[in-house]
């Protein structure tokens, strides 16, 4: 919009109008952006801030401490290292199939791994309920063999996959449906095995894409309350992911330990926004 | 292992993983409702130690709260409580009903209907009591307005509701037409129905809606600690309804784990002096003489009505008044 000041200057009135009027239309859109940006999202950011600090650093501290904090931020971290690196593989392999093959169901697949999105956690979690619980279809058999895959790490686990499970496909899907497979297939009439392709030629067309993906997918993944609220089965210490840990901590009454577990939620979601806003910059993508 | 392979991976990392069920436990499982957590942390390492020099045997107490309807799914779903301790006889109840969690007698196994402590629905008002709130009739005036959880997702507002409901009956000789229309008026005078009794809390402390907040005088009382006991007074009405806090053994996890033992020696320890008095300091009204009289002077005078004195029973309550088209509806949609 800045006007090269080598031209000979404008004199038009009429032009001149219209700058002012575009100006002023421009200060005003950039105005209504920022204010709705600093009340919506950055007010309770720094509320959340605000209120852990409220009673000093050292008393923020001790409730960081407490051990079942520990144990929520712990467990949080736990699942994510758990849930990542199942949804990469088979987040690589369901985009690969459902690019690179025809064969039936395709397109139901690719409707499944995009139903997470459709569908409520909670209603995720209770579905989990139906089937894995000790009366449910799956649980009630695994129950006989004193199996048990709700209300522990398991339980949660699987719920943190189902509802992360979009997240990498989708990434993949549009870019391996642009890259084509000519590469892969050179890689291997030139005798190359079958993971050196993986690794040499595929990787490195894929792997912002990727990371992009696992960073969306860990954000979900921390941050998610309902489905797993339904499946962790509460127990203190054992089962509480952090934002179950800051939902208890406020029902208690103890305002300031639920403000200091949701900074670090809140610290480990800036992470994810700095990484996914230099991975963009690095690596800017279709949409 | 109790665990399946993919957890396998997770509780090698994991180290509190629960131990398997050998012959001394090392761990029971108290599945209780969600806003007792504060309560059995201040019970448990007491009974730590009287069970260490009991037994001899060390024992962790591991918590799990929870709306207390959802706690019992959750059991029938697999979550191996060795211990229930709620705030809903019906939830209870239906462990024992399906699936025999539950002993069917579990409410003579322990002294008064199994529930060591009881409290009641009373009213906590603003500061100087403005409305000058004393009893139930005051809370259909046009002038009050009322806080309360929804009665339809709240086991909390159901006390409350059959708390107005059995008010009416008795001061209008049993008449069902003119209880109805008490609680209608009741109901029409709630200016925000949150979901459950956190959310009221919210309402009329940091929103500041409304005159009145009903809920369990236990939860009045640290409503006013939290909050500020000279902001908040605390109104008991003449009449209330018992609300009782049953416990009972989950025979059929703790049979399997090998927990009965210390697991009933937890639900007889509740009744011990030293429980009572926690569980009093907590607001909650206990039935122990010595613990009753050292707190007499936080718990005023009032009269309680039982549910089955007035309603049959919790199950016959909850289909007539609660249930899909039940009275709370139609008082509902009358408005």
């Amino acid at each position: 919009m800045t006007v090269s000041t080598s031209r000979p200057a404008i004199t038009n009135p009429k032009v001149l109008a219209l700058f002012r009027k575009q100006a002023r239309k421009r200060a005003l859109l950039i105005a209504i952006a920022i204010t709705f940006a600093l009340i919506v999202m950055a007010l309770p950011v720094i509320a959340i801030f605000t209120r852990a600090f409220a009673e000093g650093l050292a008393i923020y501290w001790s409730n960081i401490i407490m051990p079942e904090t520990l144990h929520a931020i712990w467990l949080t971290v736990l699942t994510a290292l758990i849930v990542l690196p199942i949804n990469l593989a088979f987040g690589i392999a369901a985009s690969w199939a459902i690019v690179h093959y025809r064969f039936p169901g395709r397109r139901a697949l690719q409707t499944i791994i995009e139903l997470p999105f459709s569908i409520s956690p909670i209603v995720a979690g209770l579905c989990y309920l139906l089937i894995y619980g000790s009366m449910g279809l799956v649980g009630s058999w695994l129950d006989g063999f004193d199996i048990q895959l709700m209300f522990n790490l398991t339980g949660i686990v699987l719920v943190s996959l189902f509802v992360t499970c979009p997240f990498v496909a989708r990434e993949l899907i549009p870019l391996m449906e642009i890259a084509g497979q000519d590469q892969e297939e050179a890689a291997l009439t030139l005798g190359a095995t079958g993971w050196q392709t993986f690794l040499h030629v595929t990787l490195p067309k894929i792997k912002w894409a990727l990371l992009y993906g696992a960073i969306l997918a860990n954000a979900r993944v921390i941050g998610e309350f309902g489905a797993v609220s339904v499946v962790s089965g509460n127990i203190r210490g054992e089962t509480m992911t952090l934002p179950l840990q800051v939902q208890l901590l406020y029902d208690d009454y103890n305002a300031t330990g639920a403000f200091a577990a949701a900074t670090v939620l809140t610290v480990i979601a800036v992470i994810t926004l700095v990484l996914r806003s230099a991975i963009e910059a690095r690596h800017p993508h279709g949409h | 292992m109790k665990k399946t392979i993919l957890a396998a991976v997770g509780a090698a990392l994991l180290l509190t993983a629960p131990a398997s069920a050998s012959d001394a436990p090392k761990e029971i499982l108290n599945v209780s409702y969600d806003i007792a957590r504060e309560l059995y942390a201040a019970i448990n390492p007491k009974f730590q130690a009287y069970w260490k020099e009991k037994s001899g045997q060390d024992i962790e107490i591991k918590q799990s709260h929870a709306g207390s309807s959802k706690q019992a799914r959750a059991i029938m779903q697999g979550l191996k409580a060795d211990i229930v301790t709620f705030n809903q006889v019906l939830d209870v109840q239906v462990l024992a009903d399906k699936g025999g969690f539950v002993s069917k007698t579990w409410q003579q196994d322990l002294p008064n209907n199994a529930s060591p402590y009881y409290s009641l629905p009373a009213f906590l008002v603003r500061d100087g009591n403005p409305k000058g709130i004393k009893d139930w009739n005051d809370l259909v005036r046009d002038d009050v307005k009322l806080v309360f959880p929804n009665p339809k997702t709240s086991g909390n507002a159901r006390y409350t509701y059959l708390a107005a409901y059995a008010y009416a009956l008795e001061n209008n000789g049993g008449d069902d037409a003119k209880a109805r229309e008490f609680v209608g008026k009741l109901l029409s005078n709630v200016a925000v129905f949150d979901t459950g009794g956190r959310g009221a809390t919210t309402s009329f402390v940091e929103r500041e809606i409304g005159d009145v907040l009903i809920t369990f005088e236990a939860e009045v009382e640290n409503i006013r600690t939290q909050y500020g006991t000279d902001k908040y007074e605390r109104v008991v009405p003449q009449t209330s309804l018992l609300a009782e806090f049953p416990v009972a053994l989950v025979q059929k996890v703790a049979e399997k784990r090998g927990s009965v033992d210390v697991s009933t020696a937890y639900l007889d320890y509740l009744y011990s002096e030293e429980a009572q008095d926690i569980i009093a300091s907590f607001n909650n009204r206990v039935h122990n003489e010595t613990v009753k009289a050292k707190y007499a002077a936080n718990f005023p005078e009032v009269r309680l009505i039982r549910v089955e004195d007035v309603f049959g029973s919790w199950e016959k309550a909850n289909k007539t008044h609660f249930a899909e088209g039940g009275v709370l509806d139609q008082v509902f949609t009358a408005k």
